[in-house]
């Protein structure tokens, strides 16, 4: 390690790996840690993620592919299925991915592109010099440290620190976010080529169940409750539920647990030499609680704006505020519709969604997204359009 | 006082997220909770295997 950086990437899950490599692309001195002693373990993941939507990002090696899916499948609570599949999607719509060997894969890619990687080393604080956030104190096997940088990019995650230390406020409210606990599940049976939703109020309030294939009849089996609904029976206890209902012959092979935020984008996401990517700008989908490829969009923009503002030797909030507009560009109007239809979805009776899943159950969607889903409720329920008129 | 049970916690870090009070770190695979807790019991109820408890003391 040296004592200075151009910039400084907190967090190697993928939203870091991908900053840090863009910014090394750029030819600038990059140092990226990561606290845990593994990269990617433990995996906090249902690992279901769009084919097309990571290919900008890495070369797809069978390595770290589990799975290929066709389609996706949601279930109403009365068993209503809503489909989404290859006939109009194209084939394999999606993988199911191996997220330990997955975030390795994008760790390298930033070492191999120049970035220094250092594992079981902990950002502890912010070094902050007339309003710059100018590095970070930190903890590398036992021993204090402390490193500058003209550019901290947090990326670290659900439990992020860096943009509190900064002074921004990233508290999650228990309404924004969803607690899950899931089992890596062995021998059982269930179809291997739909990643399977499961909503409604006793299998999951305000969240879903889910069945994601992880080939050789393994899946990722898994429930997320919404924070403020989950009362004192645990997420944990949720998947047992689920678990005895839907594949109780299956063998246990991982526990995996997690947060999710469903906040949808904190308001501010830079200050004066600071930029926060990812989970720890609160980036996954509010309806989804997918976050893997926004966490790779927001690191791959906040990369390529930190060398332009380090070419310019100007850090300044004004000048990072390029940041902000770009990342808002690329996925803002998509969290802000989800964000909304979790308002409204996550507030209604098991009736309620039957009677949304009849009235679209025979339409096959090309893409299973809030927008589409929305679009067409709205078509076939024109009492609803009131309810739903931000999402279009 | 909030306390811990490190046999049960899956070191997710939901709990580092809601705490208002910025109260608890994920070290490794350690949580630890600073005299900062006001005991709201945020991080109780976000737990996905009831890990954390509130223990009131006397
Ligand atoms: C149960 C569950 C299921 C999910 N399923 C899906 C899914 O199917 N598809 C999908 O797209 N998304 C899913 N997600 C969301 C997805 O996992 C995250 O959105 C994604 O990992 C975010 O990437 P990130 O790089 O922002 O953060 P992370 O991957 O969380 O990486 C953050 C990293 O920062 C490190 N770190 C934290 N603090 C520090 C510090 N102080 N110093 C150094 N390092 C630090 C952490 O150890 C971690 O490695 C799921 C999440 C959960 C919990
Ligand atoms: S009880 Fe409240 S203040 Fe204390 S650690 Fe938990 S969330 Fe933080
Ligand atoms: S929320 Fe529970 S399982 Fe997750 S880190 Fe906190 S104590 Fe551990």
């Amino acid at each position: 390690m040296k004592d200075e950086y151009d910039v400084l990437v907190v967090g190697a899950g993928p939203g870091g790996s991908i900053a840090a490599k863009t910014a090394a692309e750029h030819g600038l001195d990059v140092l990226l840690i990561e606290k845990r002693a593994e990269i990617g373990n433990p995996v906090r993941c249902a690992e279901g993620v769009g084919k097309e939507s990571i290919k900008p990002f890495i070369e797809s090696d069978p390595s770290w592919i589990s799975a290929e899916v066709k389609g996706a499948r949601i279930y109403s609570p009365d068993g209503t299925a809503i489909e989404m599949s290859e006939d109009i999607a194209g084939p394999e719509v999606g993988y199911v991915l191996e997220r330990k060997i997955f975030d390795r894969a994008l760790t390298l890619q930033a070492a191999r592109t120049g970035a220094e990687v250092m594992v079981k080393t902990r950002a502890t604080g912010l070094i902050i010099e007339n309003g710059f956030v100018r590095g970070i104190r930190g903890e590398h096997f036992g021993d204090d440290f402390t490193v500058r940088a003209n550019i901290v990019i947090g990326a670290d995650g659900v439990e992020s620190k860096v943009g509190r230390w900064a002074g921004i406020n990233t508290t999650l409210k228990l309404s924004d976010i969803e607690t899950c606990a899931e089992f890596l599940m062995a021998d059982i049976d269930f179809d291997q080529d739909y990643c399977d939703f499961y909503v409604g109020n006793e299998i999951a309030p305000g969240g879903y169940a889910w069945i994601f294939p992880k080939g050789k009849h393994e899946a990722n089996v898994g429930v997320g409750v919404l924070g403020s609904r989950v009362g004192s029976t645990k997420a944990i206890h949720f998947l047992k539920k689920f678990v005895d209902k839907s594949c109780s012959d299956g063998h246990i092979l991982e526990i995996i647990v997690g947060g999710v935020p469903v906040s949808g984008p904190l308001e501010r996401t830079i200050t004066n030499g600071l930029m926060l990517v990812g989970d720890a700008a609160r980036m996954t989908d509010p309806i989804t609680g997918g976050g893997i490829v926004n966490a790779m969009i927001t690191g791959q923009i906040a990369g390529e704006v930190a060398a332009k503002a380090i070419s310019k030797g100007d850090t300044s909030t004004k000048m990072l505020s390029e940041y902000e507009t770009r990342w808002k560009s690329a996925i803002e109007d998509s969290l802000d519709k989800s964000l909304h239809a979790k308002e409204v979805l996550t507030k209604m009776p098991d009736g309620q969604l039957d009677m949304l899943a009849h009235s679209i159950k025979d339409v096959n969607f090309g893409e299973l997204t809030a927008t589409s889903l929305l679009t067409e409720i709205t078509r076939r329920n024109p009492k609803m359009l009131w309810e739903l008129r931000h999402l279009l | 006082m909030i306390v811990i049970n490190r046999h049960k916690c899956g070191h997710c870090g939901a709990c580092v997220g809601v705490c208002p009070e910025n109260a608890i770190d994920l070290v490794d695979a350690w949580v630890e909770i600073s005299d900062k807790c006001i005991e709201c019991g945020i991080c109780v109820k976000v737990c996905p295997v009831g890990a954390l408890e509130i223990q009131h003391e006397g």
